[in-house]
């Protein structure tokens, strides 16, 4: 399948219809979507309606905005008026939201047709889609082995050349991790870039929205579209959408670029030497490299596992059978709910609801979410710190690339540990992307991770850029 | 007996905490609900101002410091409350601290008085009628997501009366400042007593909370009987077990409805969708500027009207005050009206029909008035044509005209009462030997003749002057 940038281009110029563009999206969906397990729900009807309206608008000379009939994966924690919205859990399956997720409304705004729902690890806990009760899906580069998670479907739909575009979450890595187990170019935003009203809250303190496209000049287009204030959202900046775009090509020439110890060690040879790679590739498109040590990140993961579960085990309350999705009738309403949320959670959703619950619990507070808090400023600190030794960070997005079906679902641990070079941005807030660079182990794709300041997107796309040239 | 109070009240702006549903008590169930206050999955809090305001105001009004404030989330499992958490304030409320003084002259610390949501309102079929062994459950969630202001008084209240007048007090400054309606009736003010006895000068007893009083008088008997159940278990050498206790109105008892160690662990944590609330000085001068007098000085000024203050004439200045009335009664003073007459009818008509008190305009209420002080009118008439104006508004005048009030000639009166001596003449002859009570007698004759168009003070003088 084409760029986004290009299918929107031809839907603009009347040169292709979008409605040819999202027949051969759901070619693409019928052809493997078995075998992948990428999409949960595919809205054949009203993407056709979206697309319809778009080539009519097209007919009578409109700017249908820059995202022109270019379809769309939607992770199936995004609620869409009308559409099944699961989080690939029991407990929601078949409840279908009356209202958009703002960044719904902003695809529809710029032109683009929302095609399904797609797959994730169940509430978006995972590092693999395996966590989804709804099967796991393959990774289409190797279907033995995982996407990544907890956006494996959304990454799989761009891998497996089904929509060219995806939106995914990222509370610890969800966008960039699968990004980089798929070869794919991924972004989480900084925190607040982009409205999280209508995605359905992990850990809310943590979440993002961003792109998973094939190409750099694609996610800057759906970040662009998507991003901007939004009035339903608290915690959304107050600043307009940055400018992205246009600057996806200004280089890195004369940046500096910190390759930071911590987010490579630990990693796989294969990841380590695609990363060694980026940086002589950085280092001739004229950015100047130095080697910092961060410690602070390798307390993240800690934090994470402390402050993620804790706002988990509040956001996920509501699910008690009371007002939608499951309900397991049984004696009076205590045994009700308990009942519906032992029947509708998997393990992995059971475990850290038990571990958030203890974590805020009265006589432990202190001592693991208090705790936890003051690493995540002490994590803040030292992204300060570092930022003023450079403009950008450099390390490996995964410790390794896409691993095999079940070698990690017996030791959580194990898993947890696939994101432990992402968390980081997350605690502080910062965005971060994930660039497809050179190939490892069983020739599968590797990640380089590129992190920056707040609000330094533009940035972060024009350097990744600079890598996606250099891979080709 | 020790006695500290947490009082809850709605506050009254047009749309909800955290959504733009309106904000009205009495609407068909489940009306006025929208994704975040019935806490779908991925809607998002965000703050009103105005419930921010008419909270800076409760505070302002209770000489509480306005303070940086940050919201939380208070973590417990309930079916009408749709995200099984309420967002609070925990540790940092936007009120901290300051007092109220009390018509007696004392004085009650105010700890905090902070912002949280309201719940829905659950109500159970059949069975026991409560939450568990009821057969079935109905859940109206317009309620949930409505502004509230907790305010919680410090351990200084010593009697059930002195609660009361504190509660009346609170109530009048919520009115206000526009923050409540102060309708108790309606639930938009819930109260929580906290309870403890003590021998006098030793440190404080154990307390136990009485949930959700919800009028003056409930308020006022649960506390005497809980403080008499602590102090007969004392006496008898038992112990007062910490926990907290519902009040049933019909048996005028407390009871346990759970003790400490099941108390809920709330699990509190900064809500992460919401961000700090820090009202700048600028903000809270503005609320401080739109602030009018607080029902003590009301109540001051109102008093140092009265030429001769007695007993009655306080208790009616006291309602005319609970109300809101004042306006009315300074405004007829203003233009001439017997501030006695301006409060009767303040404390009595208009307090009778407060609820259509939009119908009626100062100017019509000002009519009325000099009509009676004139003597155009009876009282009787006065008080009809009021009661015509609170149910449908108009012209005093008017009104008057249609209902034939048109005043007696004096001569015509002086008639009718000589008729009526000649026509009664047991009655005169003991009337005139001083039993007073025959005045009211003829009274009656000639309001009965007259359809109660003559004035009670005119007919008493005609019978004098016959004496």
């Amino acid at each position: 399948m084409n760029s986004a940038e290009q299918i929107a281009r031809d839907v603009q110029s009347g040169s292709m219809s979008a409605t040819s563009v999202l027949q051969m999206s759901l070619d693409a969906i019928r052809a493997r979507n078995e075998e992948l397990n990428v999409f949960l729900y595919v809205d054949e009807e009203g993407a056709f309606e979206t697309a319809s309206s778009i080539d009519a608008r097209i007919a009578k000379g409109e700017d249908v905005g820059p995202l022109a009939g270019v379809p769309v994966a939607l992770k199936d924690n995004l609620c869409q008026d009308g559409i099944p919205t699961t989080c690939s859990s029991k407990i929601l399956e078949g409840w279908r939201p009356p209202y958009n997720a703002t960044v719904i409304d902003r695809l529809l705004a710029a032109g683009a047709v929302p095609v399904g729902k797609t797959n994730l690890d169940e509430f978006a806990m995972g590092s693999s889609t395996e966590n989804s009760a709804f099967g796991p899906t393959r990774n289409p580069l190797n279907p033995s082995r995982v996407p990544g998670g907890s956006s494996g479907g959304s990454a799989a739909a761009v891998a497996a050349d089904m929509t060219p575009l995806a939106l995914g979450s990222d509370t610890g890595g969800s966008i960039r991790q699968p990004a980089a187990l798929c070869g794919l170019v991924g972004m989480k935003p900084s925190y607040g870039l982009v409205s999280r009203y209508g995605l359905i809250a992990f850990a809310s303190s943590l979440d993002q929205i961003g792109p998973l496209t094939k190409s750099v000049t694609d996610a800057a287009m759906l970040l662009e579209a998507i991003a901007g204030h939004d009035e339903m959202d608290s915690t959304s900046l107050a600043e307009p959408a940055p400018s992205l775009v246009a600057h996806v090509n200004d280089g890195v020439a004369g940046k500096r670029i910190g390759l930071v110890r911590e987010l490579i060690d630990g990693a796989d040879e294969d990841v380590v030497a695609s990363v060694e790679r980026a940086v002589e590739a950085l280092r001739e498109a004229g950015a100047t490299i130095v080697e910092l040590s961060v410690p602070e990140f390798r307390l993240g993961l800690s934090a994470y596992y402390l402050i993620a579960p804790a706002e988990a085990s509040s956001n996920l309350a509501r699910f008690d059978g009371v007002r939608y999705g499951l309900r397991v009738n049984e004696g009076d309403v205590t045994a009700m709910m308990e009942a519906t949320r032992t029947a509708g959670f998997g393990d992995e959703v059971k475990r850290r609801i038990m571990l958030g619950t203890y974590a805020l619990s009265a006589g432990y507070y202190d001592a693991y979410y208090g705790q936890a808090l003051k690493v995540r400023t002490l994590t803040i600190d030292a992204f300060a710190r570092a930022y003023q030794q450079a403009d950008l960070l450099l390390g490996a997005t995964t410790p390794s690339v896409a691993f095999e079906f079940g070698s990690k679902t017996s030791n959580p641990m194990a898993m947890y540990l696939s994101d432990v070079f992402t968390i980081p941005s997350n605690l502080s807030g910062e965005p971060a992307i994930s660039v497809p660079f050179g190939t490892g182990e069983a020739g599968l794709p590797t990640g380089v991770q590129l992190l920056g300041p707040g609000r330094s997107e533009a940035t972060l796309f024009a350097a990744a850029r600079v890598l996606e040239i250099a891979n080709d | 007996m020790v006695v500290g109070l947490e009082v809850h009240t709605e506050l009254k702006t047009n749309t909800k905490m955290f959504c733009g549903c309106v904000n009205v008590f009495g609407a068909a169930p489940n009306t006025n609900v929208c994704p975040v206050c019935l806490g779908l999955p991925g809607a998002l809090p965000v703050l009103n101002v105005r419930a921010v305001e008419l909270a800076m105001a409760i505070g302002t009004a209770l000489h509480s410091t306005i303070s940086p404030s940050t919201f939380h989330r208070k973590n417990y499992f309930y079916p009408d409350m749709p995200k099984d958490f309420q967002i609070s304030q925990y540790d940092l409320p936007i009120n901290a601290g300051g007092y109220l003084d009390l018509p007696d002259g004392s004085r009650v610390t105010i700890e905090r008085a902070h912002l949280e949501e309201d719940t829905g309102k659950s109500t159970h079929l059949g069975g026991s009628g409560r939450i568990h062994g009821a057969d079935r459950s109905l859940v109206d969630y317009n309620r949930s997501g409505v502004p509230l202001v907790e305010i919680v008084s410090g351990p200084d209240i010593r009697s059930s009366a002195q609660a009361r007048a504190y509660v009346a007090e609170l109530r009048g400054i919520l009115i206000a400042t526009g923050a409540s309606d102060g309708r108790m009736e309606e639930g938009s003010m819930r109260i929580d007593a906290n309870v403890s006895v003590r021998k006098s000068g030793e440190p404080f007893g154990t307390r136990c909370e009485i949930k959700n009083l919800n009028s003056l008088r409930s308020l006022q008997r649960a506390i005497d009987f809980e403080a008499q159940r602590q102090a007969d278990l004392l006496d008898e050498g038992g112990a007062v077990r910490q926990e907290t206790r519902h009040w049933d109105e019909n048996l005028a008892t407390t009871s346990t409805m759970r003790v400490k160690e099941e108390a809920d662990d709330y699990r509190y944590f900064r809500e992460p969708d919401l961000v700090d609330l820090i009202p700048d000085l600028a903000w809270q001068q503005r609320v401080r500027d739109a602030l009018g007098p607080m029902p003590a000085q009301r109540r001051s000024t109102l008093s140092a009207r009265l030429d001769l203050p007695t007993d009655a004439l306080l208790g009616a200045v006291e309602v005319v005050i609970d109300l809101g009335l004042d306006g009315f009664v300074n405004g007829a003073i203003d233009a001439g009206v017997a501030p006695e007459l301006a409060i009767a009818r303040a404390a009595n008509e208009l307090a009778a029909s407060i609820d259509t008190l939009d119908n009626l305009t100062l100017a019509s209420f000002v009519a009325t008035l000099m009509m009676e002080q004139r003597g155009d009118l009876s009282a009787t008439q006065a008080k009809s044509i009021l009661l015509e104006l609170l149910a449908a508004g108009g012209d005093p005048q008017a009104i008057a005209a249609s209902k034939g009030y048109e005043r007696l000639a004096s001569g015509a009166l002086g008639d009718l009462v000589a008729t009526l001596i000649e026509a009664n003449p047991d009655e005169w002859s003991r009337y005139r030997e001083g039993d007073e009570k025959l005045a009211q007698f003829f009274v009656g004759q000639v309001m009965a003749r007259t359809k109660g168009q003559a004035n009670g003070k005119e007919v008493i003088a005609e019978l004098k002057a016959r004496r």
